[in-house]
């Protein structure tokens, strides 16, 4: 089912919860609200569920607004962050009470139930109470439940957020075949970017009641729109930078840009892996820490006459050979991303001024 | 200082690290830390301390102990012991006899009556006010949330009063109840309003509790499910607050049962038709008919004793899930 989200705002009070969130699900697809909470994600699952309506703004199932439509009619299945399964109802009494409320005859109900309860691996739960289960297999009713009705829109609140992180790998994977095999259409809400890329076919970061930027996932992590999509889709390091002629400069560090650009004064975005460190005197920064992270190292480094950067290494890469705190290094920069720096509207969507600027030996870094 | 480190001693390298004080990171790296959501909440039982294991007697505790014994002697067991001993002095036949007379079952008719309208009027009342308190938000609704509690605080003798304003024979209400043929004070239908006057709060307080406590998110999947409001409501809210309900209504009919200062003015004790069980009692130690009064006294104490029981076990189950 193709949905359409138009124009939608809301507000608590004075909090502005949505300003103008428009975007289209095409049938089919596994797509993503990425976001850091109190962002409008939520808030607007529950508006296309139904559960909420917005101030303004509508909301379209294959063209037909629904916004007139309880909830009841609307044929959405919604999973909750903290299951919310009913509590006094076994595990098969939870998953029927979709096709209960259908009015199937009783024979045909629990064939349903039990062809559910094999799909989501609870064979044998059936005579269970929610509160003798663990928290993945809860959520694993709490997805049969929601299918039970086979519903045309799968709607998922923080779906994993509440479960281990084992677990919450297998109930990923679960999802991502359940939505390969039936073809559901499926909207799910993470503050996990990781979470986002590794099982959404298409991401949509939202933030302060907007949209910041959507797309696929590579899209996402290598051409962020803002430098709040940027900083929110992974480690980053930020620069304050002034521009000279065809580079960015801070401190030391001078990054040449691909692009001219009519700003003075921009912010430098660099992930960790997108840079190198090797030792040399005098180099252009001085190592202050290492942090073992078990398979990883992460080094800090302080730029002469500017801010700090993080790098990761492997922990046997050579490009750690002789690193250690307080010695001198040389940086290169192989990727990075400049944005105007914006006082007035720091999340207002912004063009990149340039791309792929990179310092290519550190031949081009002053010292 | 800096701590000098190396790659190759990772363990010692955290130590360092974690061991060093906190010092402000440089602005340009608080990108590092990105919003998370507030952490979930466990489904972990508290752990509780075995109540078995007592702690040791000292002097200091034993003078406490002492001290609750006498306490709790002196004001309930001390009446209590004398109210058992003296019925048992009298024989059954005349209490039997003091309590099967016309106007005893009369007025152990009439609270039973009261109570079963309380408890009926609240187990409806409460369930709404509760939703309304905990499910809806407008203006006011904290004035509202706290005049409930205002019968707690108001003596029931100025509320039995405060009918009489009303619905007396010079009331604000008298010509339009007159014009009804309606008579209120002194009749059934006062001791009606004096007694849910008095149990208001207690089914809206337990269930507005068990409300909150269970959230609205099971109401919202049944919804998405296709369930209409009335499903929703007897398959999935009153399921959850039977036992808020239950608890609430026990202590509703206790304080119905109990009433006596409210019903007293409202009703005037009018023999054999507004005499309570808790008037009988008292108009019969009046007039000296103590096997009555203590008959009755021992029923209601009875009918008591079954709701607390009632109570416990509720209580207990719902500390149990």
């Amino acid at each position: 089912m193709n949905v359409t989200v138009a124009n939608l705002t809301k507000h608590f009070g004075s909090f502005v919860a949505l300003d103008d969130v428009s975007f289209q699900v095409r049938s089919g697809e596994l797509v993503a609200l990425l976001g850091p909470s109190g962002g409008g994600k939520s808030t607007t699952l529950r508006i296309i569920a139904g559960l909420d309506h917005p101030d303004s703004g509508a909301v379209a199932f294959d063209g037909h607004q629904v916004e007139g439509d309880h909830a009841r009619k609307r044929r959405v299945g919604f999973v909750f962050q903290h299951y919310a399964l009913f509590r006094h109802m076994t595990v098969a009494g939870n998953i029927g009470f979709g096709l209960e409320v259908q009015k199937l005859p009783r024979a045909e109900r629990e064939k349903q139930v039990r062809e559910l309860l094999r799909l989501t691996g609870l064979e044998g739960y059936e005579r269970q109470m929610p509160s003798e289960l663990s928290g993945g297999q809860r959520q694993r009713v709490a997805l049969a439940r929601a299918l039970a009705p086979r519903p045309k829109l799968l709607l998922l609140d923080e779906p994993f957020a509440a479960v281990d992180a084992r677990v919450r790998q297998e109930l990923r994977q679960w999802v991502r075949r359940l939505h390969d095999e039936t073809g559901l259409t499926s909207i799910f809400v993470t503050h996990d970017q990781e979470e986002a890329f590794a099982l959404a076919n298409r991401v949509l970061v939202i933030n302060h009641g907007h949209v910041e930027q959507e797309g696929t996932p590579l899209d996402i992590l290598d051409h962020p729109a803002t430098e709040f999509v940027a900083k929110f889709v992974g480690d980053v390091n930020v620069l304050d930078a002034r521009v000279e002629h065809d580079a960015a400069v801070a401190g030391a560090l001078r990054v040449p840009l691909e692009r001219a650009t009519t700003d003075r004064a921009v912010r430098l975005v660099i992930r960790p892996y997108d840079l190198k460190f090797w030792r040399e005197d005098p180099g252009i920064a001085t190592v202050t820490r290492l942090f073992p992270l078990g398979d990883r190292v992460k080094v800090e480094a302080t730029i002469d006459g500017a801010g700090t950067l993080m790098s990761q290494f492997p922990r046997r890469s050579s490009l750690l050979r002789g690193i250690e705190p307080g010695c001198r290094i040389a940086i290169e920069v192989t990727q990075a991303r400049a944005y105007p720096r914006s006082g007035a509207l720091p999340s207002s969507p912004l063009r990149p001024m340039l791309r792929d600027a990179s310092a290519r030996t550190n031949a081009e870094i002053e010292s | 200082m800096r701590p000098h480190l190396l790659a190759s001693s990772p363990l010692r390298a955290r130590e360092l690290v974690e061991d060093e004080p906190a010092r402000p990171r440089p602005a340009t790296l608080e990108v590092d830390v990105i919003p998370r959501e507030p952490m979930p909440r466990l489904a972990i039982e508290p752990i509780d301390s075995d109540p078995r294991r007592r702690a040791a007697w000292t002097p200091a505790r034993g003078i406490v102990f002492v001290a609750v014994l006498l306490y709790v002697g002196a004001v309930l067991l001390l009446p209590l012991g004398a109210l058992a001993f003296e019925a048992a002095r009298l024989s059954v036949a005349v209490i039997v006899r003091g309590i099967t007379s016309a106007a005893a079952l009369s007025a152990l008719k009439q609270t039973l009556l009261l109570t079963v309208v309380a408890v009926v009027c609240n187990g409806i009342f409460g369930i709404a006010a509760g939703l309304v308190l905990v499910r809806q938000r407008f203006r006011g609704i904290g004035v509202l949330d706290a005049t409930i509690d205002l019968v707690l605080a108001v003596s029931p003798v100025m509320s039995g009063l405060a009918f009489l304003l009303l619905v007396g024979r010079n009331g604000w209400l008298a010509p339009a109840l007159q014009a009804l043929d309606l008579r209120v004070a002194f009749a059934f239908p006062g001791l009606v309003l004096a007694t849910l006057f008095v149990t208001l709060p207690f089914t809206v307080r337990e269930v507005s509790y068990v409300l909150a406590e269970v959230g609205n998110d099971e109401e919202h999947v049944a919804a998405t499910l296709g369930s209409s409001p009335w499903r929703t409501f007897f398959r999935v809210t009153l399921p959850n607050i039977r036992r808020g309900l239950t608890l609430g209504l026990t202590l509703t009919a206790a304080r119905a049962l109990g009433e006596f200062g409210a019903v007293l003015v409202i009703g005037g004790a009018i023999a054999g038709r507004t005499d309570t069980a808790t008037t009988f009692i008292y108009g019969a130690l009046e007039e000296r008919n103590d096997a009555a009064a203590f008959g009755l006294a021992i029923v209601l104490a009875l009918v008591s004793m079954g709701f607390l029981i009632t109570l416990e076990n509720v209580r207990k189950k719902r500390a149990r899930s």
